[in-house]
């Protein structure tokens, strides 16, 4: 038996009085590809923290190579061969791709970089591993999926051996996201080992040797990828089984909103091109599309704050002019922004605020804001819409991922909307949270909501969607019930495939 | 018109604008390298007008004028210190403190000053740096007595425009400080201690700023009077943004400010009688605002600028 190239052994961490790792002990071989499942909050993170230096262990340690690595030290970590790639990405968005990748590579006292030198080693490991990229880009100019090609650069440029990724399609497309485990397999038959995090079941079943699962801190099971399946996974994961909501047939009322021949120009390009949807009461409309195709303005359109170029628009029947954001509020346009960070909550305000402000006159006295029904109004989206791990009063900042969302969907769904735009409503959940989310706004279809569902995951659309229609360069082709869409399908009219069969019908 | 075409081919308004630009140069330096890291330094202002004090002092109860200006280099150093104690080791805010630090340092100094120096109807004065003809250049037509014949401090200041732009951009150190003021926690993620590199930055840029007050007394003047400063400190904190960080604009940009003051200064003698002189003084200014307007669209502002960075906070 060989040697692990690396081995954590009774790693254990406490954050006051939670314990974020109690014991964990894992190990890797070389050119394998071992996930790290968890839901958020598993202590995933956590645990590769304390293997790259950033956080002190309270108990256990680290081997590479059969060698102890001093616990602390990120440095030491980056010259034991381990390279890490963050999330949240650690760029410097006003520096060029090299300068991103040389930091700290050379003795600061030198007079004179070795920039050329740089730039031979930096091309010659993008070309080994067909990580394909300009040197001199400013890295703010790249694309998402190629600043995440600059982290991992960074990392082999480190001569890294052990690459750990942190969630690394949580900011992919599907797409970047599938061409991502092409090269992370790649690298691994180039004797790469790597490590990476995940809740996603589904990529862990594609992409990884060994699935090691984490639950509440404790390491649950580990499985190897072709003696499991999802849902064994799915299960270990969460605890308990999770079920699904299942969509029952829809009883699909009047038309509430209708767009025809509706053009949105930002800039003097055209966002939306002529395109022609409805929705109506009872009814999940699914947008399928890669994002940046145009779906962020379909969502901005329905909440007013973009106005269409051309076309008509038609709200409960009656043709109407420009929406402004309030108009939409009052006719009962629920949203649920794709950014809920930056557009959904304000992080640093109380969950009370964040909850009323959106309804801010009619939680207002006397011109003063009304403390007392604002948070008696978020004491009950809390309680209803089972929002974990905060009070009224407490930052919403403090909330997981999961849980703001919910909160988003609840001060929706509490006043029950005739309209609800949801615009990536799962992004970035785990598997828990995701279901919670699907329930509720299938719950509300049934309730009489008319939904227009904004997605790039095509599980989900198939999973809520009463009729899809697809956006392509911001174009939209016709609708297609639920039956007629299948992944196949679905996947055909992503690429923009209904334009040729449409021509072929005439 | 001639008047106009006189002063500008005059080399007395040449050699001025150099003159004039260096205090300005140093401070925009000292300013810019505190903010390539990642802290906004307002203590500047404070700060200039301590080094002014200190090394003016320094020099009247005896020092040589070098050993003066270090004396305000060195003071500098140390009121960047305490802006980094502040800023970056407790993490407060960079403007307040930078306030604070300027409202101190120049109390502190006329404090000092009275308390060493009696109270006279016109204030000591001391022998000022002398001008440097530098051989062959200096004897050229025009060029020379306008450029080549300025006080060391100038040139030094010149110097360093050009040393810091090949340090900032050509070397490793350079580059991490730079990465520092970008993304902290990237540079933390590469084995930089960002909390040394700012501190580093910010105990360099304020010797820089206590030497650009230094120049006031030991060159351009040859006594201290506490208003002396006259706001030159902010107007560096407006060229660092003009000269979108790069020492090399901010050479230009500090040469630009002191072209307009120089010859508005001359515009006033000119055009005495026609046209109240208050007029002219606001010159500089409304031009520096116009231009700051221009050039600062496109800059690229540090990204972590003013923002404190604390370890395994994201």
């Amino acid at each position: 038996m060989t040697v692990p190239i690396l081995e954590i052994s009774g790693v254990s961490k406490t954050f006051g009085a939670n314990h974020a790792n109690d014991d964990i002990s894992m190990s890797l071989a070389k050119g394998e590809i071992v996930a790290l499942l968890g839901e958020n909050g598993a202590g995933k993170t956590t645990l590769m923290n304390i293997l790259f230096g950033h956080y002190l262990a309270d108990a256990g340690k680290v081997l590479v190579d059969g060698q102890e690595l001093p616990p602390g030290k990120p440095r030491e970590a980056i010259r034991a061969g381990i390279g890490m790639v963050h999330q949240h990405f650690s760029l410097a968005p006003n520096l060029t791709v090299l300068e991103n990748v040389m930091t700290g590579t050379e003795p600061l006292w030198l007079l004179k970089s070795g920039v050329n030198a740089a730039r031979g080693k930096l091309t010659a490991i993008s070309e080994r591993f067909g990580l394909r990229i300009d040197p001199d880009a400013r890295v703010g100019d790249l694309t998402v999926g190629e600043q995440q090609r600059v982290e991992i650069l960074k990392a082999l440029y480190n001569d890294a051996r052990i690459l750990v990724l942190d969630e690394p399609t949580a900011v992919l497309t599907n797409i970047e996201a599938e061409r991502l485990f092409i090269t992370l397999k790649e690298m691994a038959q180039n004797g790469l080992s790597l490590i990476f995090i995940s809740h996603k079941l589904d990529e862990v079943m594609a992409a990884a040797d060994r699935i090691v699962v984490l639950r509440g801190g404790r390491k649950v099971a580990e499985r190897k990828a072709s003696e499991t399946n999802k849902a064994e996974l799915a299960e270990l994961m969460v605890g308990h089984r999770v079920k699904r909501p299942i969509r029952t047939p829809s009883a699909p009322g009047d038309v509430v909103f209708e767009a025809i021949d509706v053009t949105v120009r930002t800039g003097g390009v055209d966002r939306l091109k002529s395109v022609n949807f409805h929705l109506r009461a009872g009814e999940v409309l699914g947008i399928i599309g890669v994002s940046g195709n145009g779906q962020t303005m379909l969502a901005k359109l329905l909440s007013g704050t973009v106005h269409r170029s051309e076309g008509e628009m038609l709200l409960f029947g009656k043709a109407i002019g420009d929406l402004s954001v309030a108009e939409a509020i009052a006719a009962g346009i629920g949203r649920i922004p794709e950014d809920r960070n930056h557009e959904g909550a304000i992080g640093e305000m109380a969950i009370w605020e964040n909850a009323i402000l959106e309804r801010l006159p009619s939680f207002s006295k006397h011109g003063l804001v009304d403390r007392k029904a604002g948070q008696e109004f978020a004491r009950s989206v809390i309680e209803a819409f089972d929002v974990r791990g905060g009070t009224p009063t407490s930052r919403t900042r403090l909330l997981s991922g999961g849980n703001m969302q919910k909160l988003i969907l609840g001060r929706n769904l509490i006043n029950r909307p005739r309209i609800l735009v949801a615009a990536q409503p799962a992004r970035g959940l785990d598997e828990g949270a995701v279901a919670a989310v699907h329930e509720r706004i299938l719950e509300a279809r049934n309730k009489g909501t008319a939904v227009l569902l904004i997605s790039e995951d095509l599980d989900e659309v198939m999973a809520l969607a009463d009729r899809v229609q697809a956006i392509v360069g911001g174009r939209l082709s016709p609708s297609l019930t639920a039956e007629e869409a299948d992944a196949r399908t679905l996947g055909l009219m992503m690429a923009g495939e209904w334009k040729a069969e449409a021509v072929n019908a005439l | 018109m001639i008047a106009l075409f006189d002063i500008l081919a005059s080399a007395g308004l040449w050699a001025a604008v150099l003159r004039i630009a260096t205090p300005l140069l140093f401070g925009t330096l000292g300013a810019l390298v505190c903010e390539r890291a990642g802290v906004l330094n307002l203590g500047i202002e404070g700060i200039m007008t301590f080094g002014a004090m200190i090394g003016w002092y320094s020099v009247y109860s005896g020092a040589d004028l070098w050993t003066g200006f270090l004396i305000a280099a060195l003071a500098g150093g140390i009121f960047g210190l305490l802006h980094a104690v502040l800023t970056v080791t407790l993490g407060l805010s960079q403007h307040v403190t930078g306030l604070g630090v300027t409202l101190f340092a120049s109390s502190f100094a006329y404090y000092i000053f009275r308390l060493f120096v009696p109270v006279a109807g016109t204030p000591p004065t001391i022998e000022p740096f002398q001008p440097i003809d530098i051989p062959g250049l200096s004897s050229l037509p025009f060029i020379g007595p306008a450029f080549f014949s300025q006080t060391p401090p100038t040139y030094l200041a010149v110097a360093l425009a050009l040393i810091l732009a090949y340090f900032l951009f050509r070397t490793p150190l350079g580059l991490a400080m730079r990465m520092t003021g970008e993304n902290p926690h990237a540079a933390e993620a590469q084995g930089i201690n960002p909390m040394i590199v700012r501190y580093g930055a910010l105990i360099f840029g304020s010797a820089l700023m206590g030497m650009a007050g230094a120049f006031l007394t030991l060159s351009a003047f040859n006594s201290f009077f506490p208003t002396m400063v006259q706001g030159r400190g902010w107007i560096c904190i407006a060229l660092v943004v003009f000269s979108s960080w790069r020492p090399g604009r901010a050479l230009l940009g500090a040469l630009l400010f002191a072209f307009f003051d120089g010859f508005q200064l001359r515009l006033q003698t000119a055009l005495s009688g026609v046209i109240p002189y208050q007029i002219f003084l606001m010159i500089p200014y409304i031009l520096s605002i116009a231009a700051l307007a221009v050039m600062a669209r496109r800059a690229r502002v540090p990204q972590a600028l003013m923002q404190p960075y604390r370890r395994g906070e994201r």
